[in-house]
């Protein structure tokens, strides 16, 4: 057995004054490996006052995006050999940039403001609508690989600098990863309307290509390339 | 979406190719002036002068110092509305730095255009 040390932001608004590092201790098998949830759920066994969200326990719903020892990830898929070898202090912190409920618990409403903003819908003005369904061709959907499997789990937003700032006007990698999934899906006809939409200096223009998002996202998506995708519709149209 | 559209162009997309296009502008007077520095030999007053006094270069000069202008404008606009979160002061300092490069903008009008050869 060895003795794993973990940290983790505490706050509750109700009783605490100001947020606090909390440190806790837990006896883990030699030369096994665990993911961060696991520990999570062990620490809330010693202190069931820990909040945290999880859901699926696989990287699937996007509930439980965390700040451990400095990179956004979801814990559940997070093992701790991969938090600087599994050795040293394991720190543990809300996502970055949202306001804290309670805990490791963020409060993601403005992060799902920028998402309803860019319209995640299938819009399309077609008079007469097909009998059964709209087809794709197997290239028209190719399109959209990349771009779907989105899980929303805030990592790569609450990671971007241009995000902190201005959470309200910048939409975010994540809202803007799913607007070019809306623009380039062939069924879609509010091209034109979406773009409009995206022409101001915050909503798209506010990312400098950091690529922060790309470095966290879990599900191994590129939201900068499709920001440039959009970006390139924007010129083109422009000019 | 946003309303607050843009600071000098008409549109986010219209910012964003100025800010670029001038950028290539000064780039390309830096690198024409350095490369000027290093191949003048000697650098004697006689072959400075008579580099302004050219209407190309006099143009040249003008159009780096309005990329200045439009590459400040902009560029000071989108680090203002990151980091300086009350209204009041980040007016006040595009303020001060729009006043600044406009003055340069003129100063360099008068400095090189009454430039002549010897
Ligand atoms: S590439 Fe753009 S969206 Fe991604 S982290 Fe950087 S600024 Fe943000
Ligand atoms: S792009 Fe990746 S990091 Fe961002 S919300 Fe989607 S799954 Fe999460
Ligand atoms: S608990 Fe569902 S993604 Fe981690």
């Amino acid at each position: 057995m060895k003795t794993l040390k973990i940290s983790v932001y505490r706050y509750n608004p109700d009783v605490d004054n100001a947020p606090y590092m909390k440190d806790y201790t837990l006896e883990v098998e030699e030369g096994r490996d665990m993911m961060v949830l696991d520990v999570l759920l062990k620490l809330k066994e010693q202190d069931p006052t820990l909040a945290f969200r999880r859901s699926c326990r696989e990287g699937v719903c996007g509930s439980d995006g965390l700040n451990m020892n400095g990179k956004n990830g979801l814990a559940c898929i997070t093992p701790l050999s991969a938090l600087n070898g599994g050795s040293k202090k394991v720190v543990i912190r809300p996502l970055p940039g949202l306001p804290v409920i309670r805990d490791l618990i963020v409060d993601m409403s403005q992060f799902y403001k920028q998402y309803e903003k860019i319209k995640p819908y299938l819009i399309n003005d077609d008079k007469t609508p097909p009998a059964r369904e709209r087809l794709q061709s197997p290239e028209e959907r190719a399109k959209l690989d990349g771009l779907y499997e989105c899980i929303l789990c805030a990592c790569c937003s609450t990671s971007c600098p241009s995000f902190w700032w201005n959470p309200d006007k910048f939409v975010g990698p994540a809202g803007l990863l799913h607007a070019y999934r809306f623009l380039i899906d062939s069924r879609d006809t509010a091209t034109e309307q979406r773009l409009d939409d995206l022409d101001d200096a915050f909503s798209v223009f506010r990312c400098h290509g950091i690529m922060n998002c790309v470095n966290v996202c879990p599900k191994g998506l590129n939201p900068t390339k499709a920001i440039g995708h959009i970006k390139s519709m924007l010129l083109n149209r422009a000019i | 979406m946003v309303k607050v559209a843009s600071t000098f162009g008409r549109s986010g997309t219209h910012d964003y190719i100025l800010i670029r296009a001038s950028a290539i502008i000064m780039a390309l007077y830096a690198i024409f002036l350095m490369s000027f520095f290093v191949t003048a030999e000697p650098l004697t007053y006689a072959a400075w002068t008579n580099l302004f006094a050219s209407l190309g270069m006099k143009i040249f000069t003008m159009l780096a110092l309005t990329s200045v202008l439009i590459h400040g404008w902009i560029g000071i606009w989108q680090v203002l509305t990151d980091y300086v979160k009350h209204s009041g002061l980040r007016a006040f300092i595009q303020f001060v730095v729009c006043v600044a490069l406009m003055a340069y903008w003129l100063a360099g009008l008068l400095v090189v255009w009454p430039v002549e050869g010897v």
